[in-house]
């Protein structure tokens, strides 16, 4: 078998994620090449080159995959497929953007969000917002899958694989780059903190997430909210955390002022341990919360940091 | 221009799905069902574009069993002008749905066609980026705002990082995030004037596709279940069990 991972990347830089899929790579079994797409991103290659388990690294760095916009990134993979028997993205937002693009042209399935693999064909992933699991056989001669990250702990970095350029260079007329608003933060990235601390819409408006902040920061944490927040305006879509956001599983999560829809534990129930802070005794996080304190956010957030 | 709009039937986002008793599949028998909270955004955006002047007819198409047309005459009540029924029984998987959509697009060469991100039952994600591939027109992703000017649209996206903007030649494929607008609920005059309007039915060998899959279910399960835990009455209360019996402080 013969495997290759798209990486993923942030800001040019090689993303957190890549080293998980590289895990879920290494349950599949087989060669293991990594592709870094992108434009000036020798600095990603050669982090990719030390994960441990890959044998090469195969980069395409040209001004046409700059942002990894999906019509260039479908047309290389599907120009690099042949001899792969897996190809393996993360189920991040270019991940979901550009793999069901090569599984099309190439005829087959995709599987999204594998948290699991049972063997070379078959393999678990959520449905329903994770309310069932579903083991799933592919017969299709490539497998494209996207893997939920939280599946699978990260591989190492002591690697040492061989870095080789790619010269495919494709056209595209059809879509261009106009703008990015990256949400600037010094705190982790959500999908890799060891704490997440989550507002919901009983923060009340956007300046009251403040109060979350002296906390993240004693914890270490990242912020997340719900989509009634984000809805709201409170703070920006990267926050959202839930079936349809982000999907994190840290040790600790702390869902203050936050209902729990069942769309908001999707995202979130897989935390090792959960605390709900919520005024109403009845709110259903409670039901998935390892320890709960009902009381006024207001009153409850500013003891919490000092006292921490 | 023409906008295509696909909507799909699935369960309702509030109803919390049981497994069946031999693992087979999940049960749906006398479950609520409605139309994908996407595709209702789908619907919403494509209406208010024929409402700004930017369509002249918006078309509505959905794959599935003879039940979903409650989600095209629903769609038609919001506003769409006709719909189109690809009838089947059997579970048609994105690729094969996205291979329908594709023959309907040729038929219909529409100027921009609208998806959801993702449908709330499978979770998949994927049929408009296939559907983008299989047609070989541009894809917007994850839209919370669609700007068309002229032969382009401007499409920005709710990406990891935060917000990204493209540009796309028309036509185009777009599939729609939450922010992208707020939908309207469906007067009662216009759920009436819906049934008059034109739903043509077809089956996928109208259109030469095989809807089969190589990808087979094997089994399904519920999630090992969270147990709920415990309420503590204070702050104090609160920091010492996370650093003494947890110990994640
Ligand atoms: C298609 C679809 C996708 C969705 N995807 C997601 C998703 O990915 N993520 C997500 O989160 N949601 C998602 N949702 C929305 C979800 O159904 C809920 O509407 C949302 O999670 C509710 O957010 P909330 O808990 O912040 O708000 P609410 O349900 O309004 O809850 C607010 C809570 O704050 C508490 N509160 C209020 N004031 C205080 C106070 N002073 N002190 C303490 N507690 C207080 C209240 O008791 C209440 O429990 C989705 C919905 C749909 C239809
Ligand atoms: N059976 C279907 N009929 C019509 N549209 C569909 C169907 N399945 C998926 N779609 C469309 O594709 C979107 C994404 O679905 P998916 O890729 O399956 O998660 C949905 O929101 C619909 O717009």
């Amino acid at each position: 078998m013969s495997i290759l991972v798209l990486a993923d990347l942030h800001e040019g830089q090689l993303a957190g994620a890549t080293a998980h899929v590289v895990a879920a790579t290494q349950a599949i079994g087989g060669d293991i090449d990594v592709l870094v797409a992108g434009e000036g991103v020798q600095a990603a290659a050669e982090a990719a080159a030390k994960l441990d388990g890959v044998s090469k690294v195969r980069v395409a760095d040209n001004p046409v995959y700059a942002h990894q916009l999906a019509e260039p990134m479908g047309a290389l993979l599907v120009e690099l497929a042949d001899g792969y028997t897996h190809v393996l993205a993360s189920a991040s937002t270019t991940g979901k953007n550009v793999l069901p693009r090569l599984a099309a042209l190439k005829d087959v399935s995709q599987l999204s969000d594998v948290i699991a693999v049972d063997s070379a064909d078959t393999f678990k992933r959520p449905i329903y917002a994770g309310n069932a699991i579903s083991t799933v056989k592919s017969d299709d001669a490539l497998k494209v899958i996207t893997v939920r990250t939280t599946g699978f702990d990260a591989v190492g970095t002591s690697g040492s694989a061989t870095v080789e350029a790619v010269d495919v260079v494709v056209e595209n007329s059809q879509s261009s780059f106009v703008k990015e608003e990256l949400a600037a933060s010094d705190r982790p990235e959500l999908g890799g903190a060891k704490v997440v601390i989550s507002g919901g819409r009983g923060m009340g408006n956007g300046e009251n997430f403040k109060l979350l902040d002296g906390i993240a920061d004693k914890l270490g944490a990242a912020i997340g909210a719900s989509r009634a927040a984000v809805d709201a305006g409170f703070v920006p879509n990267d926050m959202q955390v839930g079936q349809t956001g982000k999907i994190v599983a840290p040790d600790l999560y702390i869902a203050v002022g936050i209902s729990g829809a069942i769309q908001h534990l999707a995202g979130m129930k897989d935390s090792k341990v959960i605390v709900a802070i919520n005024k109403d005794d009845e709110a259903p996080i409670f039901q998935v919360a390892d320890y709960g304190l009902v009381g006024d956010l207001f009153e409850i957030l500013p003891e919490f940091e000092s006292k921490l | 221009m023409k906008i295509l709009v696909a909507v799909k039937r699935v369960i309702d986002y509030n109803v919390k799905i049981r497994v069946k008793a031999d693992h087979s599949d999940v049960d749906l028998t006398n479950v609520k069902m409605a139309m994908n909270p996407f595709c209702e955004i789908a619907v919403e955006e494509a209406v208010r574009l024929k409402e700004k002047g930017v369509a002249t007819e918006v078309v509505a198409v959905t794959v599935g069993p003879k039940a979903a047309q409650e989600q095209l005459r629903t769609a038609l009540a919001l506003g769409a002008d006709r719909a189109i029924h690809i009838e089947t029984d059997e579970r048609v998987e994105s690729l094969a749905v996205a291979k329908l959509l594709a023959k309907v697009v040729e038929d219909e060469q529409p100027g921009m066609v609208i998806l959801g991100k993702q449908a709330i039952d499978t979770d998949n994600n994927q049929t408009g980026q296939m559907l983008a591939a299989l047609t070989g027109l541009p894809q917007g992703t994850f839209a919370s705002e669609v700007a068309a000017d002229g032969d382009k649209v401007n499409v920005t996206r709710e990406i990891d990082g935060g917000l990204q903007t493209i540009a796309l030649t028309l036509p185009a494929i777009v599939t729609t995030d939450l922010r992208l607008n707020e939908p309207r609920y469906a007067k009662l005059p216009d759920i009436m004037k819906a049934k008059k309007k034109p739903l043509d039915v077809k089956s996928p060998a109208d259109y030469g596709v095989e809807v089969a899959s190589r990808v087979s279910l094997v089994k399904v399960e519920s999630p090992a279940e969270r147990k709920g835990g415990v309420k503590v009455a204070s702050v104090d209360e609160l920091i010492d069990k996370l650093k003494n019996e947890a110990k994640v402080l």
